[in-house]
């Protein structure tokens, strides 16, 4: 398929396949992965195909960069970013693996992102909410069940699990099952934790918001309209 | 007193004579208001998984919760008398769920309802309240996961049932639980610890210290 021809349109000139159909490993990769090798030879450390998915590891100091040019170049189009999570082996010398789940709506395709982390320093990987804003909370999610920091979120703390929560990242594979504390330590700490103060000042100033609302609404606010009541 | 009937001297129809007139006044006006409280609780469902698809199932029409004079479902804590609390309780809820507890004014009841709420159910993990009994108090446990809408039936007419045997000389049952202000736990926390243990072989991946 030439990809130049139809940026936005739909149809794909291929019969759907199933995964059935396709083979394990080594199946026809997503043209964007060859396009990244040619745009980001040093970048680009490899390619794999399982299950007709195509995933590709990327150095991480360039991950924005490679993002970035996915999403805006005019013959890729990454307009969608699905999921942001990550994988901890259970071998203590394999990497974390971070990873990104990338859609292009006009072309119809599905690119996989992998970025290895090594255990031995601190997990930190670039944040790629410059690029796609609603990695806002995936990001954070990620960030409360396996301790990785993006660096350059605006807003990087717990999404799941309390503000105040002190046992650790649950998803990764030293924090025990039944958590770190005894059953009674955890909800001491639980019932410590008033609902309210998990919202911090800002989310429920709305004055810091004022300049982002429509002008309608901005009107009828500073004529004095109350909302949500 | 006795009632004698007319026209036949001496023919006692019926005796109404009572030993003493404080027992007798004050155990009909239990009976009164326990009836009324028991035919008209008013539940506050605190629904968070699938016990809370069952739950409206039991209040929807083909069991029909309004026959046991539960009509209105008070969706605020200050205007309930049954706390219903369906489905697993995560511990960032646990300090909800007591707010709401306490904003219920007496008297007040709680079911737990669920394998999950009782117990934690499957969920034992870090993330899941080991049985609502440690946050609340609770008055009958409804077991199932989740129950049928006759089994939460059953566990209402066994509320109702209590309800009913309540006495007001016995002041002690509207006391509220105190907890502990260090903690803010009202049982003991190796009591907590004790009820939380895990059966099988699974104690292996439990915690470590603290």
């Amino acid at each position: 398929m030439s990809v130049a021809q139809l940026p936005g349109s739909a149809a794909p000139d291929y019969a759907p396949v199933t995964p059935r159909q396709l083979p394990y490993m080594n199946g026809t990769p997503n043209p964007s992965a060859a396009a990244l090798r040619e745009r980001f030879p040093d970048a680009v450390t490899r390619v794999d195909v399982i299950w007709g998915e195509t995933s590709v590891y990327v150095d991480g100091p360039r991950l924005l960069e490679v993002v970035r040019w996915l999403h805006d170049d005019r013959t890729q189009r990454y307009d969608y970013l699905a999921d942001i999570t990550a994988v901890e082996f259970r071998d203590p010398e394999r990497p974390i693996e971070a990873i990104w789940h990338l859609r292009s709506l006009p072309f119809r395709r599905f690119l996989r992102l992998k970025v290895e982390l090594d255990k031995r320093a601190p997990l930190s990987v670039e944040s790629v909410w410059p690029v796609y804003k609603s990695a806002d909370w995936m990001e954070r999610e990620c960030y409360d069940m396996f301790g990785i920091t993006f660096r350059g979120h605006p807003d990087l703390r717990r999404i799941l699990l309390w503000e105040q929560y002190k046992e650790g990242f649950p998803l990764r594979k030293d924090f025990p099952l039944r958590g770190r504390f005894s059953r009674s330590e955890q909800l001491k700490q639980a019932l410590a934790a008033a609902p309210e103060s998990r919202y911090s000042l800002e989310e429920l100033d709305i004055a810091q918001a004022f300049e982002d609302l429509p002008d309608d609404m901005r009107r009828r606010l500073a004529a004095g309209e109350k909302t949500g009541e | 007193m006795a009632v004698t009937a007319g026209g036949a001297p001496g023919r006692t129809v019926a005796t109404y004579d009572p030993p003493g007139s404080e027992n007798w006044l004050t155990t009909r006006l239990d009976a009164l208001i326990n009836w009324g409280r028991a035919g008209s609780l008013w539940p506050m469902p605190f629904g968070t998984a699938c016990c809370a698809i069952e739950f409206m199932a039991t209040a929807a029409t083909r069991f029909d919760l309004a026959r046991f004079g539960m009509e209105r479902l008070g969706y605020t804590p200050r205007q309930a008398d049954v706390l219903i609390c369906a489905g697993r309780v995560p511990l960032k809820l646990a300090p909800v769920l007591r707010r709401i507890w306490e904003q219920m004014p007496q008297p007040k009841w709680c079911i737990s309802m669920g394998a999950c709420a009782s117990s934690g159910g499957m969920f034992d993990n870090y993330a899941v309240v080991q049985g609502i009994d440690t946050i609340i108090p609770v008055d009958v446990y409804v077991p199932g996961c989740p129950p049928r809408p006759e089994g939460l039936l059953y566990g209402i007419l066994m509320l109702q049932e209590k309800v009913r045997r309540e006495r007001l000389r016995d002041t002690e049952t509207r006391d509220e639980m105190q907890v502990d202000p260090d903690t803010g736990l009202y049982i003991p926390a190796p009591a907590i610890d004790e009820l939380a243990e895990p059966f099988g072989n699974s104690v292996h991946q439990t915690r470590s210290g603290l």
